[in-house]
């Protein structure tokens, strides 16, 4: 049983106190001194030339202080991609500009064009009533196929087919990927829709712009998952600002999900506005405005073939897909439908030969980009979907074609036909908990139950793997990535003994307080009462690459751990001195460091203190003081992966699909908490079950986005979910982090999709309804009652 | 959306027509409009308060009259900016024949929505529209007939204080 605050204990987290208790501190509770507000004025068509923006009127508005629009930002940069993906033909993609605010052409409905600052938020919202815009409406581009097609309309005019690359993974094995396929025995397609989603974090993005005209240096207090990257990017791309003269401030935040990563233009404008103005501009973006302007995730469409011989044995495996980007290049756009999926197609299995072809589509929609999970749960959802149909094609169980297929549990490290090498992993130990956890014995019995009650029951199988722990530099800046992808922990010792760590990884709602506080308090042998996580301040923290692609414990974490080996290091160096001692013969167990075989000790706090009052100290050899900070890149990523189970009933006059089980079966290496772990899979699982049944955004023909509110966007609610069943028993350590820890912040909403597809699929065919192969998500009872239908 | 339908007014296409270029017959019409000005020929500049479910709006707008076959068929057309309430546009492809009852009044309605309308308010637009429509040719039927026998002439909106009639008020002004 752990201590309680260490390792592997189930301690309560920290930060919920404040949360639950309105105590919180987020963007929008912060309120300088002067501060005026801002409001945006955003396209009501979906693509328009600007022919002029009148503002004189907006500018006679009570209240008003300044209007700005497009012109305002031509002299600056604009927000760039984070990754440069090459194309099949070795060309560099094509990567359209993105301004501030818009200029010449809007692009989506919500693209702000004008952005008004007066006195009262109230008053903004007025002034931007006043705004005069003319705007030729041009036809909007919304079907991916169709803006492909037709090079006569253009998303950015000097993009002629849309297309940002065509890219092929591995585009050298194509060929005889495409030879396997001619003489394979058998070969199951399937094409699907991966639904674009609409991330609704709680709290809604916000910005406070500063600017101090004494000192001219720039305040950024922003809803982040990065605030470092974020400020790389203002002061590298966009406005220029050095480095040195702007912090970015990410303070409590309300949930991110993948669309707190990117830098927007809103950030920007408030610190150009703030200078312009000499005071503190505040905005707080409101939730309609949300669903037009927070980069949406998924929506890819995909065509996926599956070779393999009579037995079930996969022999080869292709994808095309077109993703779309939306209407301009989010920071990871192009990365997350290319190196967070394409390298993800062998999934946990041998497939020989794998060739995975993405075009990125540019579109008159909101820009689409990393959504909890981010690419791979699109190539699981994919993988798995065809699976099944290849197995119902071959009459071979679904478990069993899986575990004929999985890579051997001593086959360790393996190298994937896509370019990754799993270190680590054990496919057929999660499966086989899954079928014990799943009762897969009394399935029938309970088939039989529901049919008596008139319902349809089915069982969906699927199996998940990811790459996380994002990533070793060396390597993605080889595939095109723009920053290091490394993290960083400063562990300052203070001089009464007390820890405070300061981490480049930001918590929006993972528990990072709470669980690297037991990391620092096992590693060092402290109370993790007396240990306090700082981060989110980049005047603070050491520069780190933020949270996301559940990497915070692998990478950041590890960080940790190296600083927390250099404060031993050099506690033992104290402690050689005080006890008279060889350094050699110090050893520290327990927060204790003590001369080996003898009870001469002296206790953590002890040297921390002398650290800080160095009087009897090595001062000739030794700097005074407790601080060490480390870097830490990782090796290579990490490879959670695991298994779900999913039970539904289908109600056949209605089509409504109910969950009825959940489980999970995950092998996530070595867990620090494991509460928080499992909160952490539940809130992934409720969001793959969101998107398999119930979310969906809906653009018209005229690129008007109808799901605009949550009248008519779906998210999942406490009685669209099942109580789950969450095991991660299952460990194989991650070999090449200091902690053996893989991340689990996105498997849930990997894993859950095709699970949930598969079991209404599996329903229905039972039922006799043959010739449902499959059905796209979301599974709306309106879906589900017009396949039974035929 | 597209929406098409059809209806017979009891009265002779060369009536009708007339009444269709009349811009005080458009403005009685058009459910909501607080004012049309203009002609036939230059287009007119209407207010028209709409509700849309949640999002109620002023637009003020541009009514066009085009494809004009004389005495056949013309297209009716209309956008409108509702400030933050977003934008509308549509058009109405009208065309008449004689018929047994009087004239045969097919037509088409197209309607298109864009910001916070759409956002909003996309799951009733349809309802609306065909709503609006049918308002729309009601009025113009009645303003044309005058109203059916067993109705009251709430819909008679431009025969204010006057004496319950069979012939529209249009009718009765043209016959006068």
């Amino acid at each position: 049983m752990p201590k309680d605050g260490g390792i592997g204990a189930s301690t309560l987290r920290r930060e919920d106190i404040r949360f639950l208790t309105g105590k919180g501190r987020y963007t929008a509770d912060i309120s300088l001194r002067g501060q005026a507000h801002a409001c945006f004025l955003r396209s009501e068509v979906a693509h328009g030339r600007i022919r002029s923006i009148d503002t004189s009127a907006a500018e006679e508005m009570p209240g008003v202080l300044a209007v700005l629009t497009g012109e305002d930002f031509t002299e600056v940069g604009g927000n760039p991609t984070g990754w440069l993906v090459q194309s099949r033909n070795g060309a560099t993609m094509k990567e359209p500009k993105r301004p501030v605010l818009a200029h010449g052409k809007v692009r989506h409905v919500g693209d702000a064009y004008a952005m008004v600052v007066a006195e009262t938020y109230e008053q903004a919202k007025d002034a931007c009533e006043a705004i005069e815009a003319d705007i030729e409406e041009l036809p909007a581009i919304v079907d991916m196929a169709q803006a492909v097609a037709d090079s006569s309309n253009r998303v950015h005019d000097e993009i002629e087919d849309n297309v940002v690359f065509d890219w092929g993974w591995i585009e050298e094995n194509r060929a005889a990927v495409d030879a396997a396929f001619e003489t394979a025995p058998h070969v199951t397609t399937l094409e699907l829709v991966n639904n674009r989603l609409s991330p609704n974090a709680m709290e809604p993005r916000a910005s406070i712009g500063d600017f101090d005209s004494g000192t001219g240096d720039y305040k950024l207090y922003t809803t982040s998952q990065n605030p470092h990257l974020t400020r790389l990017l203002i002061s590298a791309f966009v406005m220029g600002i050095p480095e040195n003269k702007l912090t970015v401030i990410a303070p409590d935040v309300g949930g991110g999900f993948g669309s707190k990563i990117y830098h927007y233009g809103e950030e920007a404008a408030v610190l150009a506005a703030s200078k312009r103005l000499n005071r503190p501009v505040k905005w707080v973006c409101d939730r309609s405005e949300a669903f037009l302007s927070d980069a949406h995730g998924r929506d890819h469409v995909t065509k996926i073939q599956l070779a393999t011989d009579r037995e079930g044995n996969f022999l080869a495996l292709r994808t095309e897909t077109l993703a779309n980007m939306g209407a301009y290049l989010s920071n990871f756009a192009t990365c997350t439908p290319t190196f967070l999926h394409g390298t993800l197609m062998a999934g946990p299995y041998r497939t020989p030969l794998v060739y995975v072809n993405v075009k990125a589509v540019l579109t008159n929609t909101v820009p689409v980009d990393a959504y909890r999970g981010a690419g791979r749960p699109e190539a699981t959802y994919s993988l798995e979907r065809v699976i099944d149909k290849a197995a119902d094609e071959l009459g071979i169980d679904p478990w069993e074609i899986r575990r004929r297929n999985f890579i051997d549990p001593g086959a360790f490290p393996y190298t994937t036909p896509v370019g990754l090498v799993y270190d680590t992993g054990n496919y057929h130990a999660t499966m086989d908990k899954l079928r014990e956890l799943s009762d897969v014995a009394g399935f029938e019995a309970r088939a039989e139950e529901s049919r008596q009650r008139g319902k349809l029951r089915g069982f969906g199988l699927s199996t998940w793997i990811e790459a996380c722990g994002i990533a070793p530099s060396n390597l993605v800046g080889v595939l095109g990535c723009r920053v290091g992808l490394y993290d960083a922990a400063t562990i300052r010792v203070n001089a009464t003994g007390n820890i405070s760590v300061l981490v480049g990884a930001h918590s929006h709602g993972q528990g990072h307080e709470t669980v690297f506080a037991q990391l620092i308090a096992e590693k060092l042998g402290v109370d993790a009462n007396s240990v306090e996580i700082v981060h989110g301040d980049t005047s603070k923290i050491p520069f780190g690459m933020g949270t996301y692609g559940s990497r915070s414990l692998a990478v950041c974490g590890s960080a940790m751990m190296k600083a927390a080996d250099k404060i031993i290091d050099k506690g033992k160096k104290i402690a050689a001195h005080m006890l008279e001692a060889a350094e050699g013969d110090i050893e520290f167990t327990d927060g204790s460091f003590s001369v080996a075989g003898t009870d001469r000790q002296k206790s953590f706090a002890e040297i921390a203190f002398s650290a800080y009052v160095p009087h009897n100290y090595p001062l000739e050899t030794l700097e005074p003081g407790l601080e060490e900070t480390a870097f830490y890149d990782p090796a290579n990523f990490t490879y959670p992966a695991g298994a779900y189970g999913c039970e539904v009933e289908v109600d056949p006059e209605t089509g409504g699909v109910d969950i009825v089980r959940f489980t999970c079966a995950d092998d996530f290496g070595n867990v620090i908490n494991p509460m928080i772990v499992q909160g952490q899979v539940h809130g992934g699982v409720a969001q793959g079950i969101g998107q398999a049944l119930l979310e969906g955004v809906v653009y018209n023909e005229d690129g008007q986005l109808l799901t605009g509110s949550y009248m008519d966007y779906a998210m999942p609610r406490a009685d669209d979910v099942p109580s789950f069943t969450v095991d991660h028993s299952c460990v194989t350590p991650c070999t090449h982090n200091p902690l053996g820890a893989k991340g689990c912040g996105e498997a849930g909403a990997i894993g859950t999709p095709p699970a949930v597809v598969n079991a209404v699929v599996d329903a229905l065919r039972r039922a006799g309804h043959d010739h449902i192969t499959h059905i796209d998500m979301p599974l709306t009872p309106s879906r589900v009652w017009t396949a039974m239908q035929g | 959306m597209l929406l098409a339908d059809q209806r017979t007014i009891a009265a002779d296409p060369a009536t009708v027509w007339a009444a269709i270029l009349d811009p005080e017959v458009l403005r009685v019409c058009i459910p909501g409009c607080e004012s049309l000005t203009g002609s036939p020929s230059e287009g007119y500049e209407a207010i028209v308060t709409q509700k849309v479910g949640p999002v109620k709006a002023r637009f003020t707008g541009h009514v066009t009259l085009s494809d004009i076959v004389d005495g056949r068929s013309l297209t009716i057309s209309g956008e409108g900016k509702g400030g933050a309430a977003g934008h509308a546009r549509g058009s109405a492809k009208v065309a008449m024949s004689p018929s047994e009852g009087g004239t045969l009044l097919s037509y088409e309605v197209d309607v298109h929505v864009g910001g916070k309308l759409a956002q909003l308010g996309s799951r009733i637009i349809d309802g609306f529209s065909r709503k609006m429509a049918d308002q729309f040719f009601e009025r113009f039927q009645t303003a044309v007939e005058g109203p059916a026998e067993d109705e009251p002439e709430a819909v008679a909106v431009g025969a204010e204080g006057e004496a319950p009639a069979k012939k529209g008020w249009f009718k009765r002004m043209i016959s006068r």
